[in-house]
């Protein structure tokens, strides 16, 4: 399955979309079109999930990231100051270029010295059903923390955003 | 089982009640033909496709007329009517004309944005079909995540609103946008729990699977969960942004609100796919609540695809009446909506169902004594819960207000006053 042309294709394609989105992020000169781009990698990502027969992840991967999070994004956007709105001339490209080249030199080293385990395991079922399973039965614990965390989150952006003084008519 | 009607049903091509046998006739040419498997499985992805396609370029181009003609009737009017027999070549004058306007654009646009908003638009509404079931084997593809799917592809239409606002550089198309996306924050929340109950109560989240579970049980959702539907289309009916929930283009307020600055064919589709948006929620309300293509033993005499289509018209007339019918809610009257009612409701119908889905699985009765049972309690609930909001939570209805409400309310520093009799200049 995983080996069939038509996967191999689907599998560039989707990653040629992402990695042009990412550079796309960084080189255009306009924040709420970087935005986008960013929104279009994430469907990309989503994509190459697809062709791993992972659709629970990929679907999850449009609504939050692509849905949600691409709106929050706009929405820092639209709230900082129209100054700051473009991605400017700024004397540090050269560092964070070395940055990024080094990351991506790390990455690609673990890539390749990592020795892959390839087994011959059929594609998942259904990965909704068995990660539902999951979440509810043996890792429960962890999975209502995570909850009563970001609840606490939530409490807390609400708190620092409260205004004090309009206290009494709100 | 009516054996004579049935027989009536052949397996012959063009036969188009079962709309199965001309697919399958092509790919069986195919595998004759000694043609690979690669080949079947693309051609039955184009067909199907194609006939989505087809089916909603053809709905946005008929419904422009049925909504025209319907709220015209609901308003006293005649609707359109010149344009050939009863007015039907309407929407292909309107389509010519919208093709002949000039299409402008403000100069300080962000172009690439500004065109890409208005086709980011359509294209989820023409995703969501491919999940949906027409007949028990017509879906293009049956996936096991279908309501994901819904969600996920249903919420990028958020951003396309946004994007159209924002790269028109204009304040009345950044209002609306932003409108918008209030408005989605907070219906999506109450969507999301309303078809979690759909999905906590048949186990799947396969849309196919779904529409099985109702043919199974001899039961449409809507009677099991009457409170998760209303919900669900209050909600949906304000994410369509259609009247009374159409803050976002409000062209009595905001001009036309995201789409301000479109002209011509960019407008048209903007136009085109909320009533693409409309159908497609309307064919998800009866897939999820009204059965599907499945109805009772009728399903067996008439093909799935014509109930499907049926169902789809008989809940898109809903969406029509409350366009036709009811005024324009003011923005935060929608937004207290949702928070303040559609969501403890939603969560009520959640704990609900959940608690009856326990029932049936730890208890062992039967789902013939049960689902009766549970039809009957959650319409009781969900008439008691409607009553009770409206006698307790809602604002007194007058039907002559003694003063002027919202603005005596408002603390207004200092108005001049005025005399009485005369109007300030």
């Amino acid at each position: 399955m995983i080996d069939d042309t038509g996967i191999t294709v689907a599998f560039y394609v989707l990653a040629a979309t992402t990695v042009i989105c990412a550079l796309m992020v960084a080189f255009v000169r306009e924040l709420i079109q970087a935005v986008l781009f960013l929104a279009l990698s994430f469907v990309g990502v989503a994509g190459i999930y697809v062709v791993l027969s992972a659709d629970f992840v990929a679907v999850v991967q449009v609504l939050i990231y692509a849905g949600a999070v691409a709106v929050l994004m706009t929405f820092a956007v639209m709230l900082t100051p129209a100054a700051d709105r473009h991605n400017s001339e700024t004397p540090f490209w050269g560092p964070a270029a070395v940055l990024a080249g080094l990351v991506l030199a790390v990455i690609v080293f673990v890539a390749y010295d990592t020795s892959w385990r390839l087994t011959g395991r059929e594609a998942f079922p259904a990965t909704a059903a068995s990660l539902g399973e999951a979440f509810l039965k043996p890792y429960v614990v962890p999975f209502e923390v995570a909850s009563v965390l970001l609840m606490t989150a939530m409490i807390g952006a609400i708190v620092l955003t409260k205004d004090e003084e309009d206290g009494a008519d709100a | 089982m009516p054996l004579a009607l049935l027989s009536i049903i052949t397996r012959h091509w063009y036969d188009i009640r079962d709309l199965s046998n001309l697919s399958g006739a092509i790919e069986d040419r195919i595998a004759d033909a000694g043609g690979p498997d690669w080949l079947i499985y693309v051609v039955s992805a184009l067909l199907g496709a194609g006939g989505i396609v087809a089916f909603i370029g053809g709905v946005a181009i008929i419904n422009i007329w049925v909504e025209r003609r319907v709220v015209g009737r609901m308003q006293s009017r005649l609707g359109p009517n010149r344009a050939g027999p009863f007015g039907l070549l309407q929407p292909v004058a309107d389509a010519i004309k919208l093709m002949q306007k000039e299409v402008l654009q403000p100069r300080t646009a962000s172009g690439l944005i500004f065109t890409a908003a208005p086709i980011m638009f359509t294209v989820p509404g023409i995703f969501l079909m491919a999940v949906l079931p027409w007949g028990r084997n017509m879906v293009l593809a049956d996936l096991d995540v279908g309501m994901l799917f819904l969600l996920a592809a249903s919420s990028l239409g958020a951003l396309a609103v946004f994007m159209a606002g924002y790269s028109s550089n204009n304040k009345y198309a950044l209002f609306g946008s932003m409108r918008v996306i209030a408005m989605l924050v907070s219906y999506e929340i109450p969507i999301v729990l309303a078809l979690l109950g759909v999905v906590l109560f048949t186990g799947t989240m396969s849309l196919n699977g779904i529409v099985l579970f109702q043919e199974q049980y001899r039961v449409p959702i809507v009677m099991l969960q009457p409170l998760a539907f209303l919900i669900y289309f209050f909600a949906v009916s304000a994410e369509l942004n259609r009247t009374p929930a159409d803050i976002a283009e409000a062209e009595s307020e905001i001009v036309g609100g995201y789409h301000t600055e479109y002209s011509g064919m960019k407008f048209g589709l903007f136009y085109a796919a909320e009533l693409i948006n409309a159908v497609v929620a309307s064919a998800i309300i009866s897939t999820l609540f009204l059965g599907g293509w499945w109805l009772y033993k009728l399903d067996e005499l008439v093909p799935g695809w014509m109930i499907y289509i049926g169902k789809i018209y008989g809940v898109y007339f809903l969406f029509i009446w409350t366009r036709g019918t009811l005024p324009r809610f003011r923005i935060d009257q929608l937004l207290a909506f949702a928070w303040k009612w559609l969501t403890p409701m939603a969560i009520l119908n959640i704990v609900l169902v959940a608690a009856e889905v326990l029932i049936w699985e730890e208890s062992g009765w039967s789902a013939g004594l049960l689902i009766p049972v549970y039809v009957a309690a959650n319409g009781l609930i969900a008439v008691a819960l409607i009553v009770a909001f409206v006698r307790l939570l809602a604002p007194k209805f007058q039907r002559f207000p003694t003063r002027l409400r919202y603005y005596d309310e408002i603390a207004v520093p200092s108005l001049p006053a005025t005399p009485a009799g005369s109007r300030p200049a």
